[in-house]
């Protein structure tokens, strides 16, 4: 079978690969890649365990082939962490409990980055709203808006004192 | 879970596309967002024998006003229409459907163009474009066809859209003062097919009759259709509960439902009655307001 | 004791009470879960599955000739090779049979027909899509009452000449003449027929394994999800033939159980008998598909039941009579003295003298199974039905829910108290529940609220539920899983430096063992949580036990944690007189140290006994500081609770909105606060679900109609209400830290709740039941039927 060459950057990584165009992203990810943390949760796109951010979108990578992602920027749950500084996210998941078993948290967790980059301040219903399309079976939710509250209060301050360190002083 | 093997393109322009699809007619298939046609490739209900990936053809996602019509791109995502200020401050019709398409990561990466050539029998877009008057442009290495969004639904699954073609654009007629639109979907949780949607257009005349309406319904036939017995009891008349329910029952006698999961076939009919009363509601309130 | 103590030991120590954010988290939330998809051996092949798309059918022939042509597919296993090995049957964990692979038949849609072996999953999927097997269709039966009519066809024949009938098994709790002559002589009965559905438990993660039989050393190494490790583990033996000591289950990060991960699917079997047969390590992954639609169902209870009472609503009696469908064999993991699992726990909380309980178990051609989705063992049935009854009971006779239940309730100073059909309840306090429920909601406010909204025509809805629990099997005396006793075993082994090892039976699948079992550790013995190791899932490492599933782990290993606990603490006394030249009875002990009586500053550290125990200890005295217990709980737990749910109904479209839920729940002593709002929460979750949205169906002809996450509707966040939970503690008398186990509480009280909140939004229409799922249609027609849609 004739495969294509892609070249994809994941977590700031430039990859080389020659692949069968069937090959689904999630797959390439797991077993060629050896990113295991994006997971598979289902087979008809509705589960959201796969999630992860292509050229910063986020996206369902098993309704997503690995051509698709040639010279394409991808960013996995591994790629979260500057270790040994967890990114907000993930430190509010741990301090809220938003998680249980773990298997639909690194989805979760690139969802709602992406929901908080498009949308800093959400209110609770945007939050439900957006994580729809992730599907969790052991939190029922509750504290995993709590997570991501903190997160974004955090990544709004954190912001804030950026900006901040970085006015101009006033004059006279 | 696993695809069948298929061969794999990605042309650079719109002429190639045209090109692939007229030396491999029958074989080949487009892949825009993909959210609609992976899946069905996953569960090897489509197994197409070359996919054409249009993700290199430039000059297919601009939202832009013309005089007489919003100009979509075919490859415009649902998110990226949501976000379009002239759709948030002014096509509030096309706002409402591109918030209730599947969930947001659908939203990122789905096209409107896949989306409608697709043509779901539950969708959501073609409601919208049969209410709007749409036209939907296809191109061939024969040159432009433009289709009336009316003329476009065949049957399920099945569009007027030949092998060779591409499907470039989506034209929304210009809202004129006096016109609101609504889309009404009821799903049995976020991010399911519609068990039921419909899109209405109102327009007012100065005297405050309802000079002219669309509505388009989806999820209640073989195909989205036109509710044309609807929009001929509303025409001419003062906007009321009583007329939207009377256009309401006039939708529903015009629906061909399925009993399925989603319903049996009585309380299909009973939410196409249900759903238009509530989008004329409101698309009228929207009429009023835009004045 | 009826009020929440302060923790007993510090915030550093984290014992009992302290809401310790979990030692497990670090490797979840950055991908570096260890999950059984992520785990690979050097070589591996893979396995995929051939599935039947007939629900009853005779094979006529398989065809791999093609399969067997793409490169890559090494072999294709069906029926007629296992059975040269006797291995095409296999028991269940029900003392039933289930079939591999078929030899003639297949008995349910999605039924597993052949595998195939190849180099990768893709290619083992493109061989999958090449297999042809040429089915002639039988006979479908999927309503079990027509399975039990005299000239149904006779699905197993394969049961002994005496048994050539549908009628798998028949089992009654309580006394039938009483509870007749209750009904009798009531002056109030109401009955009702009430149809739970069959469901799916559907955690996100699906079953897998990988095989790995490594023939020089004659080990077979099975890499699993399962949440009951050694049972597969001696089931294996058995089955297989080989060694015990020579099998070695290990389950890796699981990604949800809920009892879905109990069973033994055919696709283990296959795996571990592709291993055996070429000599690599073999993966087995199954779809999201496949899952739905082979694997452990539950619910699917038809049950009838007559409730009698006085005029002024104290009940009588209780008489219930269900058939139990079962899909083609009984394999539901119920212990071997109840097919129907606690399902007898329906008196519920009330107090009255006689009962009658008998099930009817029934095979349909449908996948087996009945207790797979975190319900206890048929609980959730059993409470859906009393809390339904005692609604309509309620409503029949024109008192407040709330009252009737109050009035009804069990007394705390009735307690340990003998349910007619023979449970003791170890404690409770069903009244300050129900309360704390209905002060928190304002319940009276709503009521008044609701009589208002009746006025205008809008549609709202109360439903109260107050459920008791009956949680961790069990005593030996009583309960065996294929005749293994159901307790379990802890390990713990304390190191030099004062760093504790323990080992537990139990299986997490996402409740949080590594932080609860370290907790109740450090309340017993004072050391700091993060000094303690939670190992489990190494069967070869791991104390026996049953596994994790009906909220039994705090009740049974949590025990044995404590147990073994308290052997330690008492050497470690005996080393701390050592070390202190006092003797035993002059020593006080406060977690983390032994002091003398009266000279607080003379004392030892645990930590200073822990090291003694290695460099300084008496004469005599055998070297080490560890201990295993093995604990046989003298009875059951009865958690329980009181949940209030505020319902409004569109009249438009039917649509059920749930304004608000408050749950107060009591699960006696609680560990760790902030891990059993999550149970909690979750429960509420996966009790939402089957109310309103989840239902398994088969159309005449064994079709599922649910089998993927299109049509199996999983709620969201945004389907989810915002959930209220509260606490009060009633401690076991009988358990060692007075805990009850809670997993599965919220799963048992939240349909009924629902369900009760939405026929009392309707009822003054005529409306007794509506069976669940809720769903828009049902409430609709209802409606429409009445004239008001």
């Amino acid at each position: 079978m004739s495969t294509q060459h892609i070249s994809v950057t994941v977590n700031g990584e430039a990859h080389e690969a020659d692949v069968e165009p069937r090959l689904l992203l999630v797959h390439f990810l797991r077993d060629n890649l050896g990113l295991t943390g994006t997971h598979v949760g289902c087979d008809t796109s509705n589960c959201g365990a796969c999630t992860i951010h292509v050229n910063g979108e986020s996206a369902k990578s098993c309704t997503m082939l690995a051509v698709q992602a040639d010279g394409r920027e991808l960013k996995t749950i591994e790629g979260m962490a500057t270790e040994p500084t967890l990114h907000p996210l993930q430190q509010a998941f741990w301090d809220q409990h938003g998680l249980q078993c773990g298997f639909c948290t690194p989805g979760m967790i690139m969802q709602a980055a992406w929901l908080l980059d498009d949308n800093p301040a959400p209110s609770e219903a945007e939050i439900r709203e957006g994580i729809s399309g992730n599907l969790c079976r052991c939190t029922g939710y509750v504290n995993i808006v709590k997570a991501i509250q903190q997160a974004a209060g955090e990544m709004a301050a954190a912001a804030e004192t950026q900006t901040a360190g970085t006015a101009p002083v006033a004059a006279g | 879970m696993i695809p069948g093997q298929f061969d794999y393109v990605r042309p650079g322009n719109l002429d190639e596309t045209l090109r692939i699809l007229k030396d491999r007619e029958g074989e080949a298939k487009l892949l825009s967002g993909g959210y609609s046609l992976i899946p069905l490739i996953k569960l090897r209900l489509a197994q197409p024998a070359l996919l054409v990936d249009l993700r290199d053809v430039g000059g297919l996602d601009g939202i832009t006003m013309t005089d007489d019509y919003l100009s979509i791109g075919a490859r415009a995502t649902h998110r990226q229409i949501h976000e379009a200020p002239i759709v948030r401050d002014t096509y509030l019709l096309l706002h409402d459907v591109t918030a209730t398409i599947g969930d947001p990561q659908v939203r990122n990466w789905g096209t409107i163009g896949g989306s409608v050539a697709h043509a779901d029998p539950a969708s959501d877009w073609p409601a919208v474009l049969i209410a709007a008057g749409a036209t939907i442009v296809c191109r061939s290495q024969t040159g432009d066809r433009s289709i009336p969004a009316r003329d476009f639904f065949l049957d399920t699954f099945q569009t007027a859209i030949e092998p060779t073609e591409v499907l470039t654009e989506i034209r929304m007629p210009r809202r004129p003062k006096g016109t609101g639109g609504a889309y009404e979907k009821l799903e049995r949780k976020v991010g399911d097919f519609a068990t039921a949607g419909v899109a209405a257009i109102v327009r007012l005349g100065t005297d405050g009759h309802i000079t002219s309406a669309g509505i388009g319904v989806t999820g209640l036939a073989y195909a989205p259709f036109a509710a044309t017995d609807a929009e001929e009891v509303l025409s001419g008349n003062a906007p009321s509960d009583a007329l939207f329910r009377h256009a309401g029952a006039a939708a529903a006698a015009q629906s061909s439902p399925v009993g399925d999961v989603r319903g049996p076939i009585e309380y299909k009919r009973a939410m196409a009655a249900e759903l238009t009363l509530r989008a004329l509601r409101r698309a009228t309130e929207r009429a009023l307001a835009y004045a | 004791m009826t009020t929440e103590a302060e923790p007993r030991t510090s915030a550093a120590i984290g014992g009992m009470g302290h809401s310790v954010k979990r030692k497990e988290d670090p490797r979840f939330i950055r991908g570096k879960g260890e999950y059984i998809d992520d785990f690979n051996l050097p070589g591996q092949l893979w396995l995929d599955i051939v599935r039947s798309p007939y629900a009853h059918a005779t094979i006529k022939g398989i065809d791999a000739t093609e399969a067997l042509k793409i490169p890559g597919v090494l072999a294709v296993i069906t029926g007629a090779d296992l059975e040269k090995a006797g291995l095409h049957w296999m028991p269940t964990l029900a003392g039933d049979k289930q079939m591999v692979l078929p030899t003639d038949t297949v008995m349910y849609q999605a039924q597993e027909v052949a595998a195939v072996i190849a180099t990768t999953k893709y290619i083992a999927a493109d061989g999958v899509a090449a297999v042809t097997v040429d089915y002639e269709p039988l006979p479908v039966i999927v309503d079990p009452h027509k399975a039990m009519e005299a000239d149904a066809f006779v699905l197993r024949p394969d049961r002994g000449p005496d048994k050539q009938t549908n009628h798998i098994w028949h089992w009654e709790s309580g006394d039938r003449a009483a509870a007749d002559a209750a009904i009798a002589a009531a002056e109030v009965t109401v009955s009702e027929d009430i149809y739970i559905p069959r469901i799916h438990v559907a955690s996100i993660e699906t079953c897998g394994c990988v095989a790995d039989w490594n023939a020089v050393r004659g080990q077979l190494t099975l890499h699993m999800t399962s949440q009951a490790p050694h049972a597969i583990r001696t089931v294996l033996a058995l089955v297989a033939g080989l060694p015990e000591q020579n099998i070695r289950v290990i389950t890796h990060d699981i990604g949800g159980g809920f009892g879905g991960k109990v069973p033994v699917y055919p696709g283990y079997v296959l795996a571990v008998v592709a291993s055996l047969t070429v000599g690599k390590p073999v993966k087995w992954i199954e779809d999201r598909s496949e899952n739905l639609q082979a694997d452990s169902f539950a619910r699917d209870y038809h049950i009838h039941a007559e409730l009698s009472a006085t005029k002024e609503g104290k009940i009588t009696g209780l008489k219930v009579k269900t058939l139990a469908d079962h899909g083609y064999t009984d394999a539901a993991a119920d212990p071997s003295k109840f097919p129907a699992g606690l399902f007898n726990v329906i008196t519920g909380s009330y107090d009255f003298p006689d009962a009658f309980v008998e099930v009817d178990g029934v095979y349909t051609n449908k996948p087996p199974g009945g207790v797979a989705y975190r319900c206890s063992f048929r609980v959730t049935e059993a409470v859906h039905a009393i809390e339904r009854m005692v609604d309509i009971l309620a409503h029949d006779i024109g008192k407040d829910p709330a009252q009737l239940r109050m009035e009804n309730f069990i007394q705390p100073e009735q307690f340990p108290y003998k349910t007619p059909t023979g449970w003791s309840y170890d404690s409770g306090n069903y009244g300050r529940a129900l309360q704390l429920a209905m002060d928190t909601i304002d319940y009276a406010g709503l009521r008044r609220e609701q009589a208002e909204k009746r006025e205008r025509g809008e549609l709202m809805g109360i439903g109260i539920c107050s459920f008791t629990e009956i949680v961790g099997a069990g005593p030996s005396h009583d309960f065996d899983i294929i005749g293994l006793k159901m307790n379990d075993g802890v390990s713990i082994r304390v190191h030099p430096t004062g760093k504790v090892h323990a080992y537990i039976s139990s299986q997490t699948q996402g409740q949080g063992h590594e932080t609860t079992y370290a907790q109740i550790i450090a309340e017993e013995l004072g050391f700091p949580v993060q000094d303690i190791k939670i190992e489990y899932g190494d069967t070869d490492t791991a104390p026996y036990g049953l596994g994790t599933y009906g909220s039994r782990s705090t009740p049974t290993s949590g025990a044995a944690a404590s147990m073994a606990s308290r052997k330690i603490l008492a050497k470690s006394r005996t080393l701390a007189a050592h070390l202190l030249e006092a003797s035993e009875d002059d020593l006080e002990w406060e977690p983390g140290k032994f002091s003398v009586k009266g000279s607080p500053d003379r004392f030892k550290t645990i930590q200073e006994i822990a090291f003694a125990a290695y460099t300084n200890f008496p004469q005599g005295m055998e070297m080490g500081l560890e201990a295993v217990d093995y604990y046989d709980p003298p009875n059951l737990t009865f958690p329980f609770g009181s949940y209030i749910c505020v319902v409004d109904i569109d009249k438009g479209t039917g649509r059920v909105n749930i304004r608000r839920f408050v749950a107060i729940d009591d699960c006696g002593n609680i560990i760790n606060p902030m891990i059993v709002d999550g149970q909690i929460h979750g429960g509420l979750n996966m009790g939402l679900a089957p109310a309103l949205y989840e239902e398994i169906t088969y159309d005449e002809l064994g079709n599922n109609m649910a089998g993927t996450f299109m049509d199996y509707l999983l709620p969201t966040a945004v389907e989810s209400p915002a959930w209220e939970t509260g606490k009060t503690t009633t401690p076991s008398p009988h358990h060692p830290i007075g805990a009850k186990g809670v997993g599965e509480s919220a799963t048992v009280g939240a349909p009924p709740a629902i369900a009760n909140a939405v026929v009392d939004a309707l009822w003054h229409l005529g409306v007794r039941n509506i069976d669940i799922p809720i769903t828009p249609q049902k409430v609709w027609a209802i409606l429409h039927e009445k004239g008001l849609a």
